[in-house]
C-alpha cells in the first residue's frame, strides 16, 4: 500500500475543516464542561444552530458579517432557553435536556414542513450560501500546492477556509487562556469543584453558569459554520453522534487545558483517517467492505471514549486534580 | 395537509434516489423535475404521458420502462405536474385524483421529484398516499423507500417507520385508530424503558446505551428468524435470554468494577455513552444500515369496532402486559421486589440491614436488559422492522417516558410511557408525521422544567 499517499490524507484531514469545526466545538464543550462542570450532551445542536443561522440568513441575501451575527445569536438564545429552565437542576438532567433539545433540532431541521426555509433532509446545497465567505478571500481564485497538499484558493475545502478556521481557533484558545486566569474563570471553577461554597460566597452561581453556557455555545456555533461551509447544510450530519465524537475529543486532549480540545481534534482525526487508510491498504475489500471499515473507526471512537474516560478522565494535557467530576 | 407532507416527503426521498441514473443533472443553471409512476406491487407504469407547467413553459414527457420522466427546466418556481390519466397502464386509475395536476417546488441546482402511484380502481382515494391498511410493508414518510441511509447519515431513516397501527385504513376512525396506535405503541414503549428506570432507580446511573440493549433485543430476533430459521415464540425467548446476558455482562465486567473503584456516576454516564456509540457501530458492521424485518409476512388485520389492529401487534400487547404485570408483582410481593425498592430508596441502609446491594443491583441489570430486548422485539413487530439504530432513535422516547413518570419509579415509567405514546401518535394529526418524535421531547423538557419530579417521583431526588 501506499504510505505516502496515507500520511498525505492524514496531514489533511487533521488540518482541515472538519478537524477546525471540532477544535471549536470542543473548545466550546471545554467552556461548559471542563471550567464550569456542566454535562452538556446537545454541541452538535448549537453547531447546527449556527450552520442553519448562517446559511439561512446568507441565502436571504445578510452581507457575511450579518451572517455570522445570525449564527452566533441562534446559539445564544438557544443556551439562553436550555439554560433558564435547567441550570438549577441536577447535572444530569442538563445531559437529558440539552441531548434532547438537539435532537429537537436536527427533527425540525429535517422536517418537510420546513423544506423551503432549510431545504429538508436533503438539506441546503454548499453553493447556495458560500458565495458571500468566498467573495471575502483576499486570494486569486487558483490551486495552490503547499508540501504535498494540493487545494483551491477559496472555493469549499480551501487554504482560505483553513486559514480563516485555524485563526478563530486561536482567538478563541487564546480567549479560553484569559478567562481562566481572569476572576471570572476563577468562579467558573470553584462552581465546578463546589457549587455550593460558591454560593456560599455570595456569588450568582446561576448567572455564571448561564454564561458559561452562553459562550461554550457560541463557540459551538461557530464550529458549525466552519463544519458547513467545507460541504452542505445537511441535519443528519450534525447528529447526535457529532456531540459524542466533540466529547471524546475534549476528554482525549485534556479538558481544563487551553490546548487540550485543539490537540484533540488533530489527533482523532489523525488517528481515524490512519486506521480507515491503513485497514483499507491492508484488508482485501471481500473481507470488509469500505463501509464496514468505516464502522471500525466508529466502534474504536467508543472505546476510546470510555477507556479514557474511566482510566485516564484528564486526558493527555490536563491535571487530575484539576478534574474530580462531580455529579451534583 | 398530511397526505400532502407524506406526498412531499416520498417525493425528496425519490429525488435523490433516482437522479443519478436519469439523462438530466442538476448544475447552477439547470433544475431536474423526476417524475416517477408506479404501481405498487407490480413495479414501474411505462409510456404515461405528463406535462410540467410553470414559469412560462410548458414541457409534455412520457416516462420510460422505469416508469420514470426527467423534465430539465432552467428557471426555480412553482411547477404543476398533470399525469393525462387517459395513458394510465390498463386497469389502473390513479391512486390519490386529488393530487393531480401537483404542485411542486423546484429549485436550480437540485432535483425535484414526484412520484405518482396508480392502483386498481378498487384501492384508490387512500385518505393519504401510502398504501392502504392492507399492504403494511411501507410505512408513512416512506419508511422503506428511506432506506438508503449510510455511515454518514446514521440517525436518518429510522425515524420515517411508522406502524401500520397509525394509517387509518378504510372503515376505520381515525381519532380511535390514532388513540390505539398510541395506546399500543405506549405498552411496548414502557415495557422498553422499564429496565432503565429500575437501573436508575438502584443505581442512580442513566444508562444511554439503554437504546442499543433495544436494537439487540430486536436484531437477535432478526438472526433467530430469519438466518437461523426459528419460530417466532423461540425467537422472542432467545432474544430474551441474549438481553439478560448483555446485562450480566455488562454488570460484571464494566459496571460493577466501575462502582467497586468509587467512579462517579457522571463518569459512568459518559461511560455508556461510548458504549452507545460503540455498540451502534458495531450493529452497523454486522447488519449494514439496510431494515431487518423480523418476519417478512404481512400480519393479518383485523376490525374491532372503529379502529383495525394486526394480529401480530395485538400478541405484542399481550405479551408486554403480562410482563409488566408479572414485574410489578415481582417488586410489589416478593423478596427480591422488596430488597430493590430498598436499594432503590437508600443503598447504604439497605447494606446495613444485610441486603446484598451488589447482587441485587447484578439481578437488575439482568432484568432490565431482558426487559429492554424483549421491548425491542416486540417493538419491532409493530413497527415492522428493525434496523442498526432503531433503539437508539427510540431511546430519548424512553428517557422521555420516565423522566415524566418519574425517574426510578416503576409504575411512573409505565404511566409516562403511555402518554408519550399517545401524544407521539396523535401528534401526527397537527404536524408533519416526521417530527412527531419531537413533540414527545418537547414534553420531556417541559417536564423537567414545570415538575421535574415526575409524575409519581418524589421531590427530593432532585438535588
Amino acid at each position: 500500500m501506499d504510505y505516502g499517499q496515507l500520511f498525505t490524507n492524514v496531514l489533511n484531514e487533521m488540518l482541515g475543516p472538519t478537524a477546525i469545526a471540532y477544535a471549536l466545538a470542543a473548545i466550546g464543550l471545554n467552556i461548559h464542561f471542563g471550567l464550569t462542570g456542566l454535562i452538556n450532551m446537545g454541541q452538535a445542536g448549537f453547531m447546527l444552530l449556527g450552520a442553519y443561522g448562517f446559511a439561512v440568513s446568507t441565502i436571504q441575501g445578510a452581507p457575511l458579517w450579518l451572517a455570522f451575527v445570525v449564527a452566533i445569536g441562534a446559539a445564544v438564545v438557544f443556551a439562553l432557553l436550555l439554560g433558564l429552565p435547567t441550570l438549577k437542576l441536577r447535572g444530569d438532567y442538563l445531559a437529558i435536556v440539552t441531548i434532547a433539545a438537539a435532537e429537537i433540532v436536527r427533527m425540525v431541521g429535517r422536517s418537510t414542513a420546513l423544506t423551503d426555509v432549510t431545504g429538508g433532509s436533503e438539506g441546503l446545497t454548499g453553493n447556495a450560501f458560500k458565495g458571500t465567505f468566498q467573495d471575502a478571500s483576499p486570494f486569486p481564485d487558483d490551486r495552490w500546492a503547499l508540501g504535498p497538499i494540493t487545494l483551491a484558493t477559496n472555493t469549499s475545502n480551501s487554504w482560505w477556509l483553513r486559514l480563516v478556521g485555524w485563526g478563530l481557533v486561536l482567538l478563541a484558545c487564546l480567549l479560553v487562556w484569559r478567562l481562566i486566569r481572569s476572576p471570572w474563570g476563577r468562579v467558573l471553577k470553584g462552581i465546578r469543584e463546589d457549587e455550593d461554597a460558591v454560593r456560599a460566597l455570595g456569588k450568582n452561581v446561576y448567572g455564571y453558569k448561564l454564561q458559561a453556557l452562553v459562550l461554550g455555545g457560541v463557540f459551538g456555533a461557530l464550529g458549525g459554520v466552519v463544519f458547513v461551509l467545507a460541504s452542505s447544510v445537511q441535519a443528519d450530519s450534525l447528529g447526535r453522534p457529532v456531540t459524542f465524537n466533540t466529547w471524546t475529543i475534549l476528554l482525549l486532549g485534556g479538558a481544563a487545558t487551553v490546548f487540550g480540545p485543539v490537540l484533540g481534534a488533530l489527533l482523532f482525526w489523525a488517528a481515524l483517517v490512519f486506521v480507515r487508510g491503513f485497514l483499507r491498504g491492508v484488508v482485501p475489500p471481500e473481507v470488509l467492505s469500505v463501509q464496514q471499515i468505516e464502522q471500525i473507526g466508529w466502534i474504536l471512537v467508543g472505546l476510546t471514549l470510555m477507556m479514557l474516560i474511566v482510566f485516564r478522565p484528564q486526558g493527555i494535557l490536563g491535571d487530575k486534580k484539576e478534574l474530580a467530576i462531580n455529579a451534583r | 395537509m398530511l397526505a400532502v407532507l407524506t406526498a412531499l416527503s416520498t417525493l425528496l426521498v425519490g429525488g435523490t434516489a433516482h437522479a443519478a441514473t436519469t439523462p438530466c443533472s442538476p448544475d447552477d443553471a439547470t433544475a431536474c423535475l423526476n417524475v416517477t409512476v408506479t404501481v405498487p406491487g407490480s413495479g414501474p407504469a411505462a409510456g404515461v404521458a405528463l406535462s410540467v407547467e410553470g414559469e412560462g413553459e410548458t414541457v409534455a414527457a412520457t416516462t420510460d420502462a422505469a416508469g420514470k420522466a426527467s423534465v430539465p427546466l432552467t428557471a426555480a418556481g412553482e411547477y404543476t405536474v398533470t399525469v393525462d390519466e387517459s395513458t394510465l397502464p390498463a386497469g389502473t386509475v390513479l391512486k390519490d385524483p386529488a393530487a393531480n395536476p401537483a404542485a411542486v417546488t423546484v429549485a436550480l441546482g437540485r432535483s425535484a421529484g414526484r412520484i405518482v402511484q396508480v392502483v386498481p380502481p378498487e384501492q384508490a382515494g387512500a385518505e393519504t398516499d401510502e398504501p392502504d391498511g392492507g399492504d403494511a410493508s411501507t410505512g408513512a414518510g416512506g419508511g422503506s423507500t428511506g432506506g438508503a441511509g449510510t455511515g454518514a447519515d446514521t440517525e436518518a431513516g429510522a425515524e420515517a417507520e411508522a406502524s401500520a397501527e397509525a394509517s387509518a385504513g378504510p372503515g376505520t376512525n381515525r381519532y380511535a385508530q390514532l388513540v390505539l396506535a398510541g395506546l399500543v405503541f405506549g405498552v411496548l414503549l414502557a415495557l422498553a424503558a422499564l429496565g432503565a428506570n429500575l437501573i436508575y432507580g438502584t443505581t442512580g446511573l442513566s444508562n444511554f446505551s439503554h437504546g442499543e440493549l433495544v436494537t439487540l433485543g430486536g436484531m437477535t430476533a432478526f438472526m433467530a428468524v430469519q438466518w437461523w430459521g426459528l419460530p417466532l415464540w423461540l425467537a422472542i425467548i432467545v432474544s430474551t435470554a441474549a438481553g439478560g446476558l448483555m446485562g450480566w455482562l455488562l454488570n460484571r465486567v464494566l459496571f460493577g468494577p466501575l462502582r467497586r473503584r468509587g467512579v462517579g456516576i457522571t463518569q459512568q454516564m459518559i461511560v455508556t455513552i461510548g458504549l452507545s456509540l460503540a455498540m451502534l457501530s458495531s450493529f452497523l458492521f454486522f447488519f449494514g444500515a439496510r431494515p431487518a424485518p423480523i418476519v417478512s409476512g404481512i400480519s393479518q388485520r383485523m376490525q374491532i369496532g372503529p379502529v383495525q389492529i394486526s394480529g401480530q401487534s395485538l400478541v405484542s400487547v399481550g405479551i408486554a402486559l403480562v410482563v409488566l404485570a408479572a414485574v410489578a408483582f415481582v417488586l410489589a410481593r416478593t423478596r427480591l421486589g422488596r430488597a430493590t425498592r430498598a436499594v432503590s430508596d437508600n443503598p447504604a441502609l439497605a447494606a446495613a440491614t444485610g441486603i446484598k446491594v451488589e447482587s441485587v443491583v447484578s439481578r437488575v441489570w439482568i432484568v432490565s436488559a431482558a426487559l429492554a430486548s424483549l421491548g425491542g422485539v416486540l417493538l419491532a413487530l409493530y413497527l415492522n422492522t428493525t434496523r442498526f439504530n432503531f433503539g437508539s432513535t427510540l431511546l430519548l422516547l424512553m428517557f422521555a417516558a420516565i423522566t415524566l413518570g418519574g425517574l426510578g419509579s416503576p409504575l411512573g415509567a409505565v404511566l409516562g410511557a403511555l402518554v408519550i405514546g399517545l401524544v407521539v401518535e396523535l401528534s401526527t394529526l397537527v404536524m408533519p408525521s416526521d417530527m412527531r418524535y419531537a413533540s414527545a421531547l418537547v414534553i420531556l423538557i417541559l417536564v423537567l422544567l414545570l415538575r421535574p419530579q415526575g409524575i409519581l417521583g418524589r421531590a427530593e431526588r432532585i438535588g
